[in-house]
């Protein structure tokens, strides 16, 4: 190997390198984790020490108190599955009609899909907030699951497409030479080979749901229906400011799906998510 | 997944069926509408359509209440906003911070990468912590780096304070120092998605390459430069103009962080126009500013296309 040419003095720094981004990125993480379990006299104290003196476990349970925080996790929960749910049942045939036939709409979905993730919120809030008005959805999760829904489906679409191109067409065409309807190869032949790519999508789908901030700020009104990052954006103005143990407690349990979620996918992620979706 | 397929190829007729059905019969191409039309009809009604009013209300004295007549007014939004000084400062902040962020960014993810894609040790915990600030919602993000930054509590006016320096800086707080400071936090946000994007780019460079440069005499630095960055060039144009687009827009991370404060400081495009539109209710007002960000967004996107272009007649 020609390539691990390297003098004595170039690998000890590649290490320190690594070492730096590895502070740069974990530690912010680290002083969360601990924050968490310190009491506020502690946090405030002129000398912390960098470690908790003892785990202060009721920094969660008055945070979960304070911040409704099951009753607000529960909405998110209720909103993201939804929108996970419907966008899948809409995206599927459209993906797959974009994967396999060769029509002028793959050129034409394609130019919408890129179009919409890059156009400012703004100019898509506002007179959605009209619409939703008018059919009085506005401050009701319904009209919140609407929109992210429209919002999530070109993504969803996209990533789908590209898992189903993936998946050789003569398989489908051995099913049809066998006698086999249309309807009965798209069940026991694609969908059992679609299936890590549906979960993949599907999941993604839930995470962009459940962290997405901007248009639930727009939307819900109402305390009782607010959704996690709403909840937390608000605490941080209120409570948050002197009990900062209370907030990092809450900040990390909100992040536990989403850090699972990755977990999950994490190995597919350098391969399967960027090849999968980028395929043409 | 592949296993089966050698077999099923020598299928007879199943290639002929194939090139039958590329080119889209009638019926086929009946069967392809079917399908679409369900994401269709959503997303025409929920997107298409509302970002064609979106971009009319720009033009529009509309505002919030609700017996409002909204009435075209042609180009007086934008006069109006031509004699705005907060909506100049705001789209300078804005182009200061998508510039800082990107840049940063892109210098300190093109480093990582190169460094994961070495055999080094460790590797496995410096990919996996690449990764998180990505699991992380930005709300979550921006409430984290709030406690690291806190002016008393705060680990990084600590770590000054034992440096032996007064350490009591209020980062997201003073004049000079909060869009620094939220810039850093956008770099550390902003990472994971050019780290791995940079990476998987690495890993597509053929071994060939680098080991004919290296049998030709090329130094580690030329291969670099000669070998890797023209084979990496799509991709860098590529991540670059989305981290652009998206540092642009982007909201959360800045409005929990400081809400845009202190006195307009950080106060974003999209800030700017959240204001407008929901704390002052000038929604005709704020869709132009919407306008405005669109064209900066489009001009993004030409540098892609020319950027691209240059690429492809090297």
């Amino acid at each position: 190997m020609i390539r691990t040419r390297h003098s004595a003095v170039t690998r000890p720094l590649q290490y320190l390198a690594l070492a730096g981004y590895m502070v740069f990125l974990a530690f912010p993480l680290l002083f969360l984790l601990i924050a968490a379990f310190k009491t506020t006299r502690e946090i405030n104290s002129p000398n912390p020490t960098f470690l908790p003196k003892g785990l202060y476990w009721d920094n969660f349970s008055e945070a979960i108190d304070k911040t409704r925080l099951v009753t607000t996790a529960v909405n998110s929960a209720k909103v993201a599955t939804a929108t996970m749910l419907i966008t899948i049942v809409m995206a599927l045939p459209a993906a797959y009609a974009l994967a396999r036939f060769t029509t002028k709409l793959r050129g034409l979905a394609t130019g919408w899909i890129l179009l919409s993730q890059v156009f400012p919120f703004i100019l898509l809030i506002i007179p959605l907030f009209i619409v939703l008005r008018q059919f009085n959805l506005i401050d009701r999760h319904v009209g919140l699951i609407a929109v992210y829904t429209v919002w999530s489906l070109p993504f969803a679409l996209w990533m789908l497409r590209g898992y189903i191109a993936g998946i050789p067409v003569d398989l489908e065409e051995a099913g049809a030479m066998d006698g086999a309807s249309r309807p009965r190869i798209l069940w026991s032949i694609l969908l059992p080979l679609l299936a890590p790519g549906l979960v993949a999508t599907s999941l993604f789908t839930f995470i962009s749901s459940w962290n997405e901030f901007f248009f639930a700020l727009v939307l819900i009104q109402t305390p009782e229906r607010e959704t996690l990052p709403l909840t937390l954006a608000n605490f941080v103005g209120a409570e948050g400011q002197v009990q900062l143990g209370q907030l990092a407690a809450a900040s990390l349990l909100a992040t536990i799906p989403s850090l699972v979620f990755f977990a999950l996918i994490q190995r597919r992620l350098t391969s399967g998510l960027l090849s999968g979706a980028v395929k043409g | 997944m592949t296993v089966a397929l050698p077999a099923l190829d020598t299928v007879p007729g199943a290639r002929v069926r194939r090139q039958r059905r590329n080119r889209g019969s009638t019926s086929d191409r009946g069967d392809a509408w079917k399908l679409v039309l369900p994401a269709l009809l959503p997303i025409i009604i929920f997107s298409v359509y509302p970002l064609i009013r979106g971009i009319y209300l720009g033009f529009t004295d509309a505002e919030a209440g609700l017996n409002n007549t909204t009435t075209f007014n042609g180009i007086e939004n934008y006069r109006n906003l031509r004699h705005y000084d907060l909506f100049w400062k705001s789209f300078k902040i804005g182009l200061t911070w998508t510039a800082g962020v990107t840049t940063l960014q892109f210098f300190a993810a093109l480093g990582l990468a190169l460094l994961l894609n070495l055999k080094l040790k460790l590797r496995w915990l410096a990919r996996t912590l690449a990764l998180v600030p990505w699991a992380m919602p930005p709300v979550i993000v921006a409430i984290m780096w709030r406690l690291m930054l806190h002016p008393k509590s705060g680990p990084v006016n600590k770590i000054i304070r034992e440096l032996g320096f007064a350490g009591d800086t209020n980062w997201l707080g003073s004049i000079g120092t909060a869009l620094p400071a939220v810039i850093v936090v956008g770099v550390w946000s902003g990472m994971p998605q050019t780290t791995i994007t940079l990476l998987a780019g690495l890993q597509s460079v053929p071994d060939e390459l680098h080991e004919a440069a290296a049998i030709d005499g090329a130094s580690t630095r030329k291969r670099f430069r000669y070998v890797t960055l023209p084979a990496l060039r799509p991709i860098i144009v590529a991540i670059t103009t989305l981290d652009l687009i998206n540092n642009f827009n982007s909201f959360a991370l800045v409005y929990v962080l400081t809400a845009g404060g202190p006195g307009g400081e950080t106060m974003l495009p999209s800030l700017f126009a959240y204001n407008e539109a929901f704390r002052y209710g000038h929604w005709g007002y704020a869709a132009a500013i919407g306008n405005v960000m669109v064209v900066v967004v489009g001009v993004f996107l030409i540098f892609y296309l020319w950027a691209n272009r240059r690429g492809m007649d090297k």
